[in-house]
């Protein structure tokens, strides 16, 4: 027989055993022979008592053949036929014990089992009460580290507070003012469109005013928040929850919370009413660019301007923005600290931390726009 | 199950534990005793569930059922502000370090000190320099720990765990992934410390020398039967545990007996290392 030929398999019955033929060169680079012929007839009717092997025409071999035996070992074993470690040639019986020794991990959970629909249902919505519960005991949590901050004893270090600050304030300007300036300047064309064609052009500037501070400019500050710091919180915690960063934090008596969330919840509360606000005015000057292209001065503009401005539409648009910016922190931090432990699990929370906050940002702005027009403000 | 031990009461009861992960059950009904002063060594074959019964330990997963016990108050029943007032006494060294990457190493020391007491900041800053030196860190001080190595990281986290002295220290695999050198100098460390400051120490380990250089006390987790095969003194284990297991497993250095049925890879005389390795220490420890 051909030791260098190519790998090939044969089994054939012998009164009560099966007699496998080993030949060949069993390489990883070449094809070779399946075993669902000898698997069969492991389950022929009347099954054979034993395995043997020949195994004279087999040349080099690597674990291709031994993970092809694996195969016929675990399946001899399944159903009680004897298989002859002893008729295979030296090394492979040894790797085989091996490879054998530890029996295959069956009772742990993670296996792969068919579930009908009602349980899919039923874990479903266990899944979804126990994100509820995460996040009543998460808001609950917050709740509690904001009593130990105002009686001074939470602890966290101030720097991570004006890291953050920076990060989020400072940094994000270049963004806030490109986002707000088009948003300004869409605003204006718009209503320069409709209001030109009866003649009153200069309202653009009344349009432009209140649009940005009572809804616009804490808006969009808000949602690129989120896709910018609500992700980077999401990720830093969830990085340090794989590291089992968290986990020292912990044992060292940090509250997590207080370490980790209350900083970065401070920093947005800060920053993202400074930044709306310079988001109204970037936003403004986007609409004054408008306004001059379709024939308005300078003056006229921001006389107009000055008359639409009102406090109260300014205090709206800046206390939503303090409102979002707890959103964006309580997201990201939330998403981190539920992240799991693999780096595919930390790109799962930043992009859920930032579905999340965007959602959470619309649906309170809705809300706060039901209640501002009850109380007809 | 009470060995030659006479030192110290009981520092960490585990009463009836049992670990699982949702439905999968890991070890059910251990028990033993840590006693104050012991190093007590949890071994095992590998995924066993060693690094579990640790996370048990320090409260960062909650037993399935039973309870664990710090100088006789629970710590499992202790509400939220007691058990942060009792993990304070302990210091924990992770297997990968677990240092936090935003801070550098003096930082990550000097974290728990600032924090916990109201050292002035140039005594902080001796401390720090001081428990980096201990392991071998000076001049490392400003370092991240993205830019040091896996040994170092591990080292550096040993210096953090120690930051405040603390009563009890917990290492999982401290000596895992180090040279032999280094990793016998972390041995020595472990000890030293144990004894000058009369820490109780609790390691995971499989690695035999270190397991009878410095363990005074043992409990040997069976992947097997799910709960424990033996504890107490592991070199009388090795001699005398009518398990035939665990001496196979503290006889020859493989880390599950079973894997080798014939016995092929090692010989069979690495029990005489141990020996050696042990320390002339007195033997009431
Ligand atoms: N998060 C988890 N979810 C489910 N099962 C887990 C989880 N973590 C660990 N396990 C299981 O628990 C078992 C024990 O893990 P553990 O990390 O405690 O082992 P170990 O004894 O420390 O092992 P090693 O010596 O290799 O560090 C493993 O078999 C693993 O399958
Ligand atoms: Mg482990």
């Amino acid at each position: 027989m051909d030791r260098q030929g190519t790998a090939h398999l044969a089994a054939e019955r012998a009164g009560d055993r099966l007699r496998v033929t080993l030949g060949g060169a069993w390489d990883i680079r070449h094809p070779r022979p399946g075993i669902d012929g000898v698997l069969s007839q492991l389950s022929a009717a009347t099954p054979p008592a034993r395995v043997e092997f020949e195994s004279s025409g087999l040349g080099k071999f690597d674990s291709t053949l031994i993970s092809c035996l694996l195969q016929l070992a675990r399946g001899a074993s399944e159903r009680g036929v004897e298989f002859d470690f002893a008729s295979l040639p030296e090394g492979v019986d040894d790797l085989l014990e091996m490879a054998l020794a530890v029996p295959e991990k069956r009772d742990a959970s993670g296996g792969v089992t068919e579930v009908s629909f009602f349980s899919r249902v039923g874990s479903a919505s266990l899944a979804m009460v126990d994100g509820l519960f995460d996040l009543f005991s998460f808001i609950g949590e917050c709740l509690f580290a904001f009593g130990r901050l105002f009686t001074g004893r939470a602890r966290f270090r101030r720097r991570d507070m004006w890291v953050t600050m920076q990060e989020c304030g400072a940094e994000a300007l270049p963004i806030v003012s490109l986002i707000n300036l088009l948003i300004g300047m869409i605003l204006a064309f718009v209503g320069s469109q409709q209001l030109g064609s009866m003649g009153a052009n200069l309202f653009v500037a009344n349009l432009v005013a209140l649009a940005m501070t009572r809804e616009m400019a804490s808006i969009m500050t808000g949602i690129i928040m989120s896709g910018r710091t609500g992700a980077a919180f999401a990720a830093q915690l969830g990085s340090m929850k794989t590291n089992q960063e968290i986990d020292a934090l912990r044992t060292f008596g940090f509250s997590a919370v207080d370490f980790l969330v209350l900083p970065r919840m401070l920093a947005l509360i800060v920053m993202m009413p400074l930044l709306t606000i310079y988001a109204s005015v970037v936003g403004m000057v986007g609409g004054l660019l408008v306004g001059m292209l379709t024939g308005l001065t300078f003056q006229q503009y921001f006389d107009q301007t000055m008359r639409a401005l009102d406090f109260t539409s300014c205090a709206i648009g800046v206390g939503k923005s303090i409102v979002f910016g707890v959103i964006i922190a309580a997201a990201g931090c939330l998403r981190g600290m539920q992240c799991g432990n693999s780096s595919s699990a930390v790109g799962t929370a930043a992009t859920a931390a930032v579905v999340t906050a965007i959602t959470a940002i619309i649906a309170a702005d809705c809300l706060f726009a039901v209640l501002l027009s009850i109380l007809g403000i | 199950m009470a060995t030659g031990d006479t030192a110290g009461e009981a520092h960490v009861e585990v009463r009836d534990l049992t670990m699982a992960y949702g439905s999968f059950v890991l070890m059910r009904d251990l028990n033993f005793t840590v006693r104050r002063g012991d190093v007590f060594i949890i071994m095992g074959g590998s995924g066993c569930g060693k690094s579990t019964l640790l996370r048990h330990m320090i409260g960062l997963k909650e037993p399935a059922r039973g309870e664990v016990l710090y100088g006789g108050e629970s710590f499992t029943a202790a509400p939220p502000g007691r058990r942060e007032q009792m993990v304070r006494n302990f210091g924990v060294m992770y297997q990968s370090g677990a240092l936090w990457t935003s801070m550098t190493l003096a930082e990550n020391v000097a974290l728990p000190l600032e924090q916990y007491t109201d050292l002035s900041k140039r005594e902080v800053r001796d401390i720090v320099a001081y428990k980096l030196a201990l392991v071998g860190l000076s001049g490392f001080e400003d370092f991240y720990p993205a830019d040091i190595s896996g040994g170092m990281n591990k080292r550096a986290g040993l210096a953090r765990a120690m930051a405040l002295d603390p009563e009890i220290l917990f290492f999982d695999e401290p000596s895992a992934g180090l040279d032999p050198l280094s990793a016998k100098r972390l041995d020595d460390l472990i000890l030293h410390l144990a004894e000058s400051l009369g820490s109780t120490v609790v390691v995971v380990t499989h690695e035999l020398a270190s397991i009878f250089a410095i363990g005074t006390n043992s409990v040997f987790l069976d992947v097997e039967s799910r709960t424990m095969a033996a504890s107490g003194d592991p070199g009388q284990l090795r001699d005398r545990s009518p398990r035939e297991d665990v001496r196979l497993f503290l006889n020859r250095g493989v880390a599950d007996g079973k894997s080798f049925p014939n016995g092929a890879p090692a010989a069979t005389n690495g029990g005489d290392r141990g020996d050696r390795d042990r320390p002339a220490g007195p033997p009431d420890r």
